[in-house]
């Protein structure tokens, strides 16, 4: 059947094709293979780029992330962190409500939590500031939360620009009050507030001082998870989000849907903002978010919207984050070093999701013809 | 007349992961003859023809061309074959005219319009295509838009022409059109190749056919030496009766009463106009119509799901023996007055069911509200599930597989099982077999009929007329959002539903919109 004429006969190299489902071992060994293959290329990049001993750079990157009790603490506290925020955009998520305003509503759940410290420090008895702190702080990140969703819900605008903008509104009003009560005045530093009276701050257990910030995460977290996956409002959210022509058809309510997901989201983010206020920094920059609020989005979707599956991911991004900026300081390289690292690794993460649900199939004529 | 083979398939095998789609066909379509490729839904027609097309590329075998391997990458490629496929999903341009359509993506020689309408006007009259060249695609009726996707494949210089199910959005008169051009266009040698699951069609169209059953290939016969039954048993692969049980409507009492329903779309456009009828209890009320004349709005008005813009809808409710308007009440609304209304829509996916969620909470979605707590409860759910799964033969792994890994018949009957469970009062089912094999057919037909016999009224959007003239008790035929007759199931043809189909209330008009509007018949 060989005729030179097929030679004009073009075969397509590379087949991409669905995979059957995965058993989920195969699939986690794929992550793995990718996280491993993702440090062989690192390495490359290193020794091509700085001439270091790539080994001495990740047993420096290991070392930043989990080398003292200190840092082991200051790790576990940046995971907590972000994985708080990305719990507070979780439930938006899933209803397919992009809200990537996580960083504008922490931040005005962590600037409600500043005022009343400031406001109230000397004139409230300490529990009841305390509590007022508390209500401050998830009242105005639901609020700051709801008003795109009410937009959404009424007029159908888009919650993506809707949110992203309303982050800078945040920043700027945070700006504003930071130059307002800056100690010294006009320092544009707020400073460590009632450092002497402690009024409003989150108690310590013992001496540890990151310890309930740690816990209240946690009981978030399965919070969350059983919300999502066992409560009413939570199939609802599921439903809301796969379709919404579904969800109209058997009587959701979508629009109150949307609303009620998206303050319970405020509400979290600014949790989120009264554990880095009140729990944390004890002050307020326009850094008090520090990105969270878009690496959250990342944490979540990794994890594919799994609380549970959430902590892994949010626990990689923090370790790469904080080795990445030790290998920086120890090298002596340029911070971007540490960027390109984090994204090299992240890269191939999320590339592995692709040979998860695909499977590249490679064929010759010749192949087929001698079968 | 000389039949040479225009295609050979050999040994053609495809998989889509662990489905295996294609196995191991090989059949031959000669020119001058008319070729059916007949099987079940999920058979593997369409999968076999787009490789032919070059939408797919088989994993083994070889498609040959005079003769000659031909490797086909692309649609681009099976043009160069002479090869040109009219799919069930027209790909026009909305706002183009027929001729800009038919010219478009040719990159040969310099547009000319002008030129290449004489041309189409040509290869028009000499297979006798009725065709306005100049009509935008969005003013024209399916069969017009079918003709332009025909003369297209035919300017691009097709000799070999693929119809994946040509009649299945067609009335019988325009059915009857489109196989005298056909069998024009095989007299003058073109080989054609119909995607069907219709046998009348299949005998009346035909020279052979070749059938598939589960992506293999099991045989060709000449037409002339077949009929249903031997079809039917190579298609299925046993022998079973094709008769739907009518029973009489028994215990007949009103049930809901539409008066004067109007709807209009977003965009203002009249969808629904004065639309009255009442269905019964204890029968099955057809409605046909050309797909898109507001069947669905229809049904969605009914269930809550559209504005009314005049008009009431009365449900009596056979509990109480009261009176309900259903008008301006959201479906929660019209469950919590007590009306046991199952809908069946048509997509399914879409708005019946939710694609990713398991079947178990799929059959919550009817009943999660019930009960105070917060929580949801699976144990109720996941019992229905299982009595659904056994009772209608679902194929699934388990009651936890996401429903959209189900083939379309066993989506449909996870839809249509949940929506009977609910003990309806009421049951509006729209093209409930749409993709379902021959079996799971009259299973649904049965469950229907089993529906009517204890007392529901039965609403059934279809499009088989000979389903809907032995299924149905009455026949509402709809046509551009208006009623054109309500005719007795059991006296009525399909040529009187053809005719009613496409009559369309043209001639008593009021608004004069679509005075522009030809009439098609």
């Amino acid at each position: 059947m060989k005729k030179p004429s097929e030679k004009a006969v073009h075969e397509q190299l590379v087949q991409i094709s669905k995979r059957a489902n995965l058993p989920a071992w195969q699939s986690w060994l794929i992550r793995i293979l990718a996280v491993l293959a993702s440090l062989v290329v690192c390495a490359v990049i290193i020794v091509l780029f700085t001439g270091d001993n790539p080994f001495a750079i990740y047993a420096t990157m290991f070392k930043g992330a989990v080398g003292t009790s200190r840092r082991i603490w200051s790790l576990l506290q940046g995971v907590a962190m972000l994985l708080c925020v990305s719990l507070a955009v979780t439930p938006a998520f899933k209803m397919r409500f992009w809200n990537i305003g996580a960083e504008g509503q922490v931040l005005m759940g962590g600037l409600a939590t500043a005022s009343c410290m400031i406001l109230f420090g000397n004139s409230m008895p300490p529990a009841l500031l305390l509590l007022l702190v508390i209500a401050a702080s998830i009242v105005a990140g639901a609020i700051w939360a709801v008003i795109p969703a009410i937009f959404k819900a009424i007029w159908n605008t888009n919650e993506t620009l809707f949110t992203l903008m309303m982050n800078y509104i945040a920043m700027q009003i945070v700006s504003y009050f930071t130059y307002i009560w800056s100690v010294p005045k006009g320092s544009g530093k707020i400073g460590v507030i009632n450092a002497a009276s402690q009024a409003g701050w989150l108690p310590t257990i013992g001496k540890y001082n990151y310890l309930l910030n740690i816990l209240i995460v946690a009981a978030l977290t399965i919070g969350i998870y059983i919300y999502l996956r066992y409560s009413k409002h939570g199939y609802e959210i599921a439903v809301v989000g796969e379709s919404e022509n579904t969800a109209k058809y058997i009587g959701i309510n979508v629009k109150k849907v949307i609303i009620r997901t998206m303050i319970l989201s405020g509400a979290l983010c600014g949790v989120a903002g009264l554990l880095l206020v009140a729990g944390t920094d004890h002050t307020i920059t326009r850094d008090t978010a520090g990105g969270r609020g878009f690496t959250a989005i990342m944490v979540s979707w990794l994890a594919k919207f799994n609380p549970l599956y959430m902590v892994v991911t949010a626990f990689l991004l923090v370790f790469m984050q904080k080795g990445a900026t030790e290998i920086s300081t120890v090298f002596g390289l340029n911070d971007s070093f540490s960027d390109i690292i984090t994204g090299i690794i992240i890269f191939f993460i999320i590339g592995s999701e692709f040979f998860i649900n695909y499977t590249l199939k490679f064929r010759s004529r010749k192949g087929a013809e001698a079968k | 007349m000389n039949k040479t083979p225009a295609i050979e398939l050999r040994h053609i095998t495809k998989r889509f992961g662990q489905i295996v789609a294609n196995k191991n066909v090989s059949l031959t379509v000669y020119n001058h003859e008319i070729l059916s490729i007949l099987g079940e839904n999920g058979s593997g027609k369409t999968t076999l023809m787009n490789m032919i097309s070059g939408i797919y590329h088989p994993d083994e075998g070889d498609i040959m061309i005079e003769g000659k391997p031909a490797s086909i990458h692309s649609p681009r490629d099976a043009y160069r074959y002479k090869i040109g496929m009219i799919h069930q999903h027209f790909k026009l341009v909305d706002v183009f005219s027929a001729a800009e359509n038919i010219v478009l993506g040719i990159e040969e020689g310099k547009y000319d319009l002008k030129a290449a309408t004489k041309v189409i006007r040509e290869t028009c009259d000499k297979y006798g295509f009725e065709i306005d060249l100049s009509k935008k695609i969005y003013q024209m009726s399916v069969s017009e838009k079918q003709t332009v996707e025909i003369v297209k494949t035919l300017y691009r210089g097709a000799d070999i022409l693929i119809l994946d199910e040509p009649t299945a959005v067609l009335t019988p008169q325009e059915i009857r059109k489109l196989f005298a051009v056909l069998r024009r266009m095989r007299d003058d040698g073109k080989a054609i190749i119909i995607i069907t699951h219709k046998l009348g069609e299949v005998l009346e169209i035909s020279d052979r056919v070749s059938v598939l059953r589960k992506g293999e290939y099991i045989g060709t016969i000449d037409t002339k030496d077949a009929n249903e039954s031997i079809l039917t048993e190579m298609m299925v692969g046993q022998k079973i009766s094709l008769n739907i049980e009518r029973t009489e409507p028994k215990n007949v009492e009103k049930r809901l009463v539409l008066t004067n329903v109007s709807v209009n779309s977003v965009d203002g456009r009249a969808i629904l106009k004065n639309v009255n009828f009442t269905a019964y209890a204890g029968e099955i009320l057809g409605i046909a119509g050309i797909s898109g004349s507001g069947q669905k709005e229809l049904l969605e008005s009914i269930a809550g799901l559209q504005q009314l813009k005049s008009g009431s809808i009365i449900y009596h409710n056979p509990a109480t023996g009261q009176e309900e308007d259903l008008r301006d009440k959201s479906p929660l609304q019209i469950k919590n007055l007590g009306v046991r209304l199952s809908f069946v829509p048509e997509d399914r996916l879409g708005m019946g069911l939710v694609g990713s969620m398991s079947i178990i909470d799929n059959m919550m979605l009817r009943s999660y509200r019930e009960g105070k707590s917060a929580f949801v409860r699976r144990k109720e759910p996941h019992d229905l599930a299982d009595r659904i799964i056994e009772d209608l033969q679902v194929v699934t792994p388990d009651a936890q597989t996401p429903v959209r890994k189900l083939s379309g018949g066993n989506v449909q009957k996870v839809l249509v099982g949940r929506e009977i469970a609910a003990s309806p009062t009421v049951l509006m089912v729209a093209y409930p077999v749409r993709g379902l094999d021959i079996n799971s057919s009259y299973l649904i037909y049965n469950l229907l009929t089993e529906q009517k016999e204890n007392g529901v009224a039965v609403v059934f959007v279809g499009e088989d007329l000979d389903v809907l003239t032995e299924l149905c008790d009455r026949i509402l035929v709809i046509s551009g959002g208006r009623i054109t007759g309500i005719v007795d199931g059991r006296s009525t043809s399909k040529e009187e539903i053809g005719l009613l189909m496409t009559k369309a209330g043209r001639h008593h008009n009021e608004e004069g919109k679509e005075g522009n509007d030809e009439e098609t018949v």
